[in-house]
C-alpha cells in the first residue's frame, strides 16, 4: 500500500479517482444550475443551502478543491514524466491512424478547463468566499431577495463571458469523451459492460456541456 | 577414433532407468562450483539453461537476438507430441518410438528415440505448469490433434503458435533463473570457436555484436543449441539468421558432423515470387487435412493460366489431375512430407507448375468448403442444395479452422485462398542431420554437448510433424541436465577455468584473423551475392532429388564459389562496431564449407533414404515403381565426419544401427 | 516501383543521427518491406556505402525481432502485421517513406534503426515466470482442468511477441499493453494465481524503473499491436496491481 502513488499504475488509478469524483460533482452542479432556467426560486433556494450548510462547505468544498487541484498537478506531473519517456520525437508521427484527437490532447483541454476554472472562480467563487467569510455575510439576500439567480443573470450579460463559457465547455466536452471511459479503463473495468458504457459516456459527454453551454445561452438571451 | 556410442545395456524400456540409477551425481554444493556454458537460447538451449541453473550450476547463456525469446523455435506451428495417450485411441511410448523410427526411415538410433517417447508426456507436465496455454477442450482438459503420418492423435498445440508458446514457457523459466543470477545472459553475441584445453571443451570466443569485441568465456563444458543449417540453402523457412557457424566450429575443432545431407523439405510453403525472395514461408501441414493437392492434366490449361488467360476456379474437375490421390490412393493428400515434396517436384519437372516461375501446385480448399457447408446445411436445418449459403457455411468452417494461415497467405500473396486455390512449393524447412553425438548427447569433443536441432539426433532420414519441439525440449529439460552431471562429477576439484592460457589466445588470435581478412578483403561483391549462389547450387544439385552427376559438379562448383568467396568479397564498415554484414560474412563462410560437406554426404550414400532422394536409387518395378529405394545392406550406418581440412577431404567413421525392437520395412503409402 | 526513402541513419549510440534521403527503383510490390531495404542495402554496399542496421530475423511475424516506424506508424500503415509482413503493394510509386527507428527512453537506438528493448527483458526477470522447477515430477497435466474461456485468454494474451510496438505507438512510451499481456497470461491460469500479488508488483516496479510512461488509455497501442493484443489486459493488470497494491 504504501508508495502506491509512487508507481504509474497507482497514479493513474489515483487519476482516474479523482476524474469519477470530479464527474459526479460536474453533474451535480449540472443538476442545480438547470433548476435556473426552470425555476429561479428553486435555484436560489438551493443554492443557499449550498453556500450555508456546514457539511458542504467545510467537508465536501475543501474535499472537491483538493479533488480539483490533485487532478490537474497530478495531470502535470504525468505529462513531464510522458515527455521524459521519449526524448527524441519522431520526425513523422501518425497518430491519428489509432488514437482520437481527444485521447491525444488531455492536457491542452485540461488546460482550457484550468483557464476557465481560473475565471469561474473570479466570477463566483472568490466573491461568494468574500461576502460570506470575510465580510460575514451569510444571510444569501441582496434588497430583500435571494442574490444567487441575480448574480446569475448578471454574469451572463456580457457575450464575451459567454463566448469563453461556451469554448470552455466544448473543451470540456472533448475531454470527457475520452476521460470518461479512460477512468473506468484505469480502474480495471474492462468487461461486457464496456461497450454500453461507451455509449452513456458518449451522452455524458457531450450531454453535459452542452446542457451548461444552453443555460448560459439561455440567461444570455433571454436576459433573465 | 572409433565411434563409441555408450547405449546402456538392458532392454530398451529399461536403458534410460537403469542409466539412471547408475550415472555419477555432482552434489548441490559442488555445483555451485561448475560452470556450464549454453549456446543458443531456443527450446534446446533455454530448457537445458534454465535447467542446469535450477540444479546449482552457474550458466552462462547466449544468444545472437536481442533477446533469448526470439530464437527460431518460436516459429514452429503445429504442435508438440506427447505419448499421453489423454484420447485413449491406444498410443502408448512404445507406439511414439515405433512412428518416430519408421517415419525416420530406420535411420536413426533406437534407444536415443526410445528415450524420447518415454520422456515426451513429462514435457506436457511441465509446460503446464510453467503455465502454457495450451488447447484445451470445454470440459478443461487438453486437447489433441493428429498429425501426419501416424494413426493416434498425440499433439498438443496452442492453435499454430505451439513453438512461440512452448519457447516463452522456457524463456520464462530462464527468467526465473536471470532474475536469481543463476544465469547471466548474453545476448547479442555470436559464438565464433570452441576452445579446447587437455582434449576437452572449455570454453567459447564471441563476438559482441553491438560492440564487435571479442570475448573469451570459459566453462568447465559447453553446450551447443544452435539450431539447423537449413539456410545452406538461401532460401528456407528459417530465419535469416538462422545458421551453422557453431557447429562448424565444434566441427573444425573435433566434433564429428552427422548425416549433413538429411534435409526435410516442407512440402506446403508460399512458393518464391521473385529474385528479391529473402525467405520463404511455412504454411501448416495441417492445411493437408482439408486441402487438395493437383495441377492441370494438360498442358494447354498449364499455357493458358500462366498466361493470365484462365483462372484455376475455371478448370474442370476432370481436366485436373490430383496426384497424390493418384498415385497414392491410401494416404492421398496426406503421406509424409518427403513424399509429398517430392511429388510436388516431379510433377514441376514436368513442366505443370501453375505460376510464372513454374514453380507450384495448387491447394484447393473447394472441396473442403463444399463438404463443411453441407454438414452445416444439415446441422441447421437449412437448404443443402443452396449453393451460395453452402459455400458461405462452409467458409466459415475452414475459418475457424484454418483462419490465420488463410490471413497469413493473402498479405503475403495477395490472392483470397477462400475463392481461388492456394499456390504451394516444397521448402527447406530442417536439417536431420548435425553434430554426432552420443548417448549421452556428447560430441566426439569430450565436454562439448550437442542438443536439439543442431545434433544428428532421433530423426533418422526424415523427422515427423511435431517432434521437433519434442526432441528440444527433451534434451534440454530431461535428458542433458542427467547426462552432463555424470561428466562433470569429475570436475568438482578442477575449480575454475583460466582464459588465460596459450589455448584461449590462440582460439582468439584465430577469429580476430579471420575477422580481420574479411573486413580488409575489399572485394567486389556482397556477403548476399555469393549467399544466393550457393543456395542455387544447393537448391538445383543437393536438393530434392540428387544424382552422382549433379554431386561431384555441387562439389566442384561450391569448391570454387568458397575460393571466390574469400577472394571477392566485400564487406563493408569495420569490426569494432555494429555491423551485420561481417557477422553475415563469417556465417556464410561456415555455409560454403558445410554445403560441399553435404554435398560429399550425399554422394557416398547412394541409397535413398526419408529426405535424402537418389534418383538411381528408385524401385524399377512392382507396386513401388518409382519409389524410393533404401539399401539397408549397404546403408543401415550413422555417417559421421571428421575434420580434416578441406571438406572433401572430411574422413567417414560409420556407426552401425542396430534395429532389435523395429524391424526394418519399407515405407509404403500407396 | 520507384520511391523516396526518408531513413534515419546514427552510427552509434553516441552518436546524434539525422535523416537522410535514398532513392530505390524497380521496387517490386510483391517484395516485403525488408526485401525492399534488402535492395537498398545491396545498392549502398554497390556504393561503398555503409548499409542501413535494421533489426530482422524469422521474416514471418512470429519473432518480434523486427521493428520500424515506417510513415508514422509502428511496422507502418496495414494492421495485424509485423514490418517484415508488411508488402510494397501497400504504397505507391513515386511515394516518399519516412522510415525511423522505434523511439523511446526506454529503447535507446543502437545503430540507425537498431534499438535495445532489453528493458522487456529485465520487466520479464523481475517476474515473468511461474516459480516451479522444470524437473518433470510435477502434476499430471491433466489434474489442473482450466476453463476453455480462460485458457483461450489466457492463450491471446501469451501471443505477445515483445516487438514494442505498443510503446512506440504510444505518445507515452508506455509498455503498459506488453506488461498488461504477461501479467494476463498468468492471472488467468491457476497455475498462475500462487505468485499473483508479487509477481505484478514486481513487474510494474521494473517496468517503472526502466523509463517508460504512463498509461492515458489513447488505444494506439491496441490499434498497432501487430498481434491484436487487447486493451482488456490492461485493465486486467490494473485490477490485479489495485488488488495486490492494497493487500500490502
Amino acid at each position: 500500500m504504501s508508495g502506491i502513488l509512487n508507481s504509474s499504475i497507482g497514479r493513474k488509478f489515483a487519476m482516474a479517482l479523482s476524474a469519477l469524483f470530479l464527474m459526479v460533482f460536474l453533474l451535480q452542479h449540472f443538476a442545480i444550475n438547470i433548476l435556473s432556467v426552470f425555476s429561479p426560486d428553486a435555484f436560489n433556494e438551493v443554492s443557499h443551502f449550498m453556500g450555508t450548510f456546514w457539511a458542504v462547505q467545510y467537508l465536501l468544498q475543501p474535499v472537491l478543491i483538493f479533488g480539483v487541484i490533485f487532478h490537474f498537478v497530478m495531470g502535470f506531473v504525468l505529462e513531464i514524466k510522458n515527455n521524459k519517456a521519449r526524448q527524441i520525437s519522431y520526425a513523422k508521427n501518425n497518430g491519428a491512424a489509432n488514437s482520437s484527437w481527444m485521447s491525444r490532447n488531455m492536457i491542452w483541454s485540461g488546460l482550457a478547463i484550468l483557464a476557465f476554472i481560473v475565471l469561474h472562480f473570479i466570477d463566483f467563487w472568490i466573491p461568494e468566499i468574500n461576502t460570506k467569510y470575510i465580510v460575514g455575510d451569510m444571510s444569501g439576500m441582496h434588497n430583500g431577495e435571494f442574490r444567487y439567480f441575480h448574480e446569475l443573470v448578471e454574469k451572463f450579460h456580457s457575450p464575451l463571458r459567454v463566448g469563453a463559457y461556451v469554448v470552455a465547455f466544448v473543451f470540456l466536452a472533448l475531454h470527457l469523451l475520452h476521460g470518461f471511459n479512460s477512468a473506468f479503463q484505469s480502474v480495471g473495468a474492462n468487461n461486457k459492460y464496456t461497450k454500453g458504457l461507451k455509449t452513456f459516456s458518449k451522452i455524458y459527454a457531450i450531454g453535459i456541456p452542452a446542457g451548461f453551454i444552453f443555460i448560459a445561452l439561455f440567461h444570455h438571451l433571454t436576459g433573465h | 577414433m572409433a565411434l563409441d556410442s555408450k547405449i546402456p545395456q538392458g532392454p530398451i524400456a529399461d536403458k534410460w532407468t537403469n542409466y539412471k540409477n547408475h550415472i555419477n551425481l555432482v552434489n548441490p554444493a559442488n555445483k555451485r562450483l561448475i560452470d556450464v556454458i549454453v549456446v543458443g537460447t531456443g527450446l534446446a538451449g533455454g530448457s537445458a539453461a534454465a535447467t542446469l541453473a535450477e540444479l546449482g550450476y552457474n550458466v552462462k547463456a547466449f544468444c545472437f537476438q536481442d533477446s533469448p525469446r526470439r530464437a527460431h523455435s518460436i516459429a514452429a506451428q503445429g504442435g508438440i507430441n506427447a505419448a499421453k495417450n489423454y484420447q485413449g485411441d491406444g498410443d502408448s511410448t512404445y507406439r511414439l518410438f515405433y512412428d518416430t523410427v519408421k517415419g525416420g526411415d530406420y535411420r536413426s538410433r533406437e534407444a536415443n528415440v526410445y528415450r524420447l517417447a518415454e520422456v515426451s508426456a513429462n514435457i506436457i507436465d511441465q509446460c503446464v505448469a510453467q503455465g502454457v496455454p495450451f488447447a484445451r477442450e470445454y470440459g478443461g482438459l487438453l486437447d489433441n490433434r493428429s498429425f501426419g503420418g501416424v494413426l493416434v492423435s498425440r499433439t498438443f498445440y496452442a492453435a499454430g503458435q505451439t513453438g512461440q508458446q512452448l519457447l516463452l514457457g522456457a524463456y520464462s523459466a530462464m527468467n526465473r533463473q536471470i532474475g536469481r543470477g543463476k544465469i547471466k545472459m548474453y545476448n547479442r553475441h555470436e559464438m565464433l570457436d570452441v576452445v579446447i584445453v587437455d582434449g576437452k571443451a572449455r570454453g567459447i570466443i564471441t563476438r559482441n555484436l553491438i560492440t564487435g569485441e571479442i570475448e573469451r568465456h570459459s566453462a568447465h563444458a559447453v553446450v551447443l543449441g544452435t539450431g539447423g543449417y537449413g539456410n545452406v540453402f538461401f532460401l528456407s523457412t528459417n530465419a535469416m539468421g538462422s545458421n551453422v557457424t557453431a557447429a562448424w566450429k565444434a566441427h573444425k575443432r573435433g566434433a564429428y558432423f552427422a548425416n549433413p545431407c538429411y534435409t526435410q523439405i516442407h512440402p506446403t510453403c508460399i512458393p518464391v515470387s521473385g529474385d528479391h525472395q529473402s525467405k520463404l514461408t511455412l504454411m501448416s501441414e495441417s492445411l493437408r487435412n482439408d486441402g487438395r493437392i493437383w495441377v492441370p492434366k494438360h498442358m494447354k490449361d498449364v499455357e493458358a493460366i500462366r498466361a493470365g488467360q484462365l483462372k484455376p476456379t475455371q478448370i474442370a474437375e476432370e481436366d485436373r489431375d490430383y496426384y497424390l490421390e493418384r498415385r497414392y490412393p491410401a494416404f492421398g493428400n496426406l503421406v509424409p512430407r518427403d513424399v509429398a515434396s517430392r511429388a510436388a517436384k516431379e510433377r514441376c519437372d514436368a513442366g505443370y507448375g501453375v505460376n510464372a516461375t513454374g514453380e507450384a501446385v495448387y491447394l484447393d480448399f473447394a472441396s473442403a468448403i463444399q463438404r463443411y457447408g453441407k454438414e452445416q446445411a444439415h446441422i441447421k436445418g437449412l437448404d443443402e442444395n443452396d449453393a451460395a449459403l453452402v459455400k458461405k457455411l462452409g467458409q466459415e468452417v475452414v475459418r475457424v479452422k484454418y483462419g490465420n494461415l488463410f490471413q497469413m497467405y493473402e498479405k503475403i500473396v495477395d490472392q483470397n485462398p477462400y475463392e481461388t486455390p492456394m499456390m504451394i512449393y516444397p521448402a527447406v524447412h530442417y536439417t536431420m542431420g548435425g553434430i554426432w553425438v552420443d548417448y549421452n548427447l556428447m560430441t566426439t569433443v569430450p565436454g562439448l554437448y550437442a542438443i536439439g536441432e543442431a545434433n544428428f539426433s532421433d530423426h533418422g532420414a526424415n523427422r515427423l510433424g511435431a517432434s521437433a519441439l519434442m526432441q528440444g525440449l527433451a534434451d534440454g529439460y530431461f535428458v542433458l541436465p542427467y547426462t552432463i552431471g555424470d561428466y562433470l562429477a569429475d570436475d568438482i576439484r578442477t575449480g575454475p577455468i583460466s582464459t588465460d592460457t596459450k589455448e584461449f589466445e590462440e582460439a582468439e588470435k584465430n577469429v580476430k584473423d579471420r575477422i580481420a581478412s574479411l573486413i580488409n578483403n575489399n572485394g567486389s561483391h556482397s556477403v548476399d551475392y555469393f549467399h544466393k549462389k550457393l543456395g542455387k547450387i544447393m537448391w538445383n544439385k543437393v536438393g530434392m532429388s540428387r544424382n552422382e552427376k549433379g554431386l561431384k559438379e555441387a562439389i566442384e562448383e561450391i569448391s570454387t564459389l568458397r575460393k571466390e568467396f574469400w577472394a571477392d568479397v566485400k564487406v563493408p564498415g569495420t569490426a569494432d562496431e555494429y555491423n551485420e554484414e561481417l557477422a553475415k560474412a563469417g556465417r556464410v563462410a561456415d555455409f560454403l564449407e558445410l554445403g560441399e560437406l553435404f554435398a560429399k554426404d550425399a554422394l557416398h550414400r547412394t541409397e535413398s533414404c526419408g529426405g535424402h532422394f537418389r534418383e538411381e536409387s528408385v524401385e524399377e518395378d512392382g507396386p513401388q515403381k518409382g519409389e524410393a529405394k533404401r539399401d539397408d545392406e549397404n546403408f543401415t550406418y550413422v555417417a559421421a565426419w571428421e575434420y580434416k581440412g578441406e571438406p572433401k577431404d572430411a574422413v567417414l567413421h560409420k556407426e552401425d544401427l542396430e534395429f532389435k525392437d523395429i524391424e526394418l520395412k519399407q515405407r509404403s503409402y500407396k | 516501383m520507384n520511391l523516396t526513402l526518408k531513413i534515419w541513419r546514427q552510427k552509434n549510440a553516441s552518436d546524434k543521427g539525422k535523416m537522410v534521403d535514398y532513392p530505390v527503383s524497380d521496387i517490386s510490390p510483391d517484395m516485403s518491406f525488408l526485401e525492399m531495404l534488402d535492395v537498398l542495402n545491396e545498392q549502398l554496399i554497390e556504393q561503398g556505402e555503409q548499409p542501413v542496421a535494421f533489426d530482422h530475423d524469422c521474416r514471418e511475424g512470429i519473432c518480434g525481432m523486427c521493428s520500424l516506424y515506417i510513415n508514422g506508424e509502428a511496422h507502418g500503415p496495414d494492421r495485424g502485421v509485423t514490418t517484415c509482413q508488411l508488402h510494397m503493394r501497400m504504397f505507391k510509386d513515386g511515394d516518399t517513406i519516412t522510415i525511423e527507428p522505434f523511439r523511446a527512453t526506454a529503447f535507446p537506438v543502437i545503430k540507425d534503426l537498431v534499438v535495445d528493448r532489453s528493458a522487456f527483458d529485465r520487466v520479464q526477470h523481475a517476474g515473468g515466470f511461474i516459480s516451479v522447477n522444470t524437473s518433470g515430477n510435477t502434476i499430471d497435466a491433466n489434474a489442473i482442468p482450466v476453463n476453455k474461456h480462460d485458457a483461450d485468454d489466457a492463450f491471446a494474451a501469451a501471443t505477445c511477441i515483445g516487438c514494442g510496438a505498443c510503446v512506440a505507438s504510444c505518445k507515452n512510451s508506455s509498455a503498459m499493453l506488453f506488461v498488461g499481456a504477461k501479467v494476463s497470461q498468468f492471472a488467468l491460469l491457476p497455475q498462475g494465481q500462487v505468485e499473483a500479488t508479487d509477481r505484478v508488483l514486481n513487474m510494474v516496479k521494473q517496468m517503472d524503473e526502466e523509463g517508460f510512461g504512463n498509461c492515458t488509455n489513447t488505444g494506439a497501442c491496441e490499434v498497432e499491436c501487430p498481434k491484436g493484443i487487447s486493451l482488456e489486459n490492461i485493465a486486467r493488470m490494473n485490477r490485479e496491481y489495485l488488488k495486490a497494491a492494497f493487500k500490502g
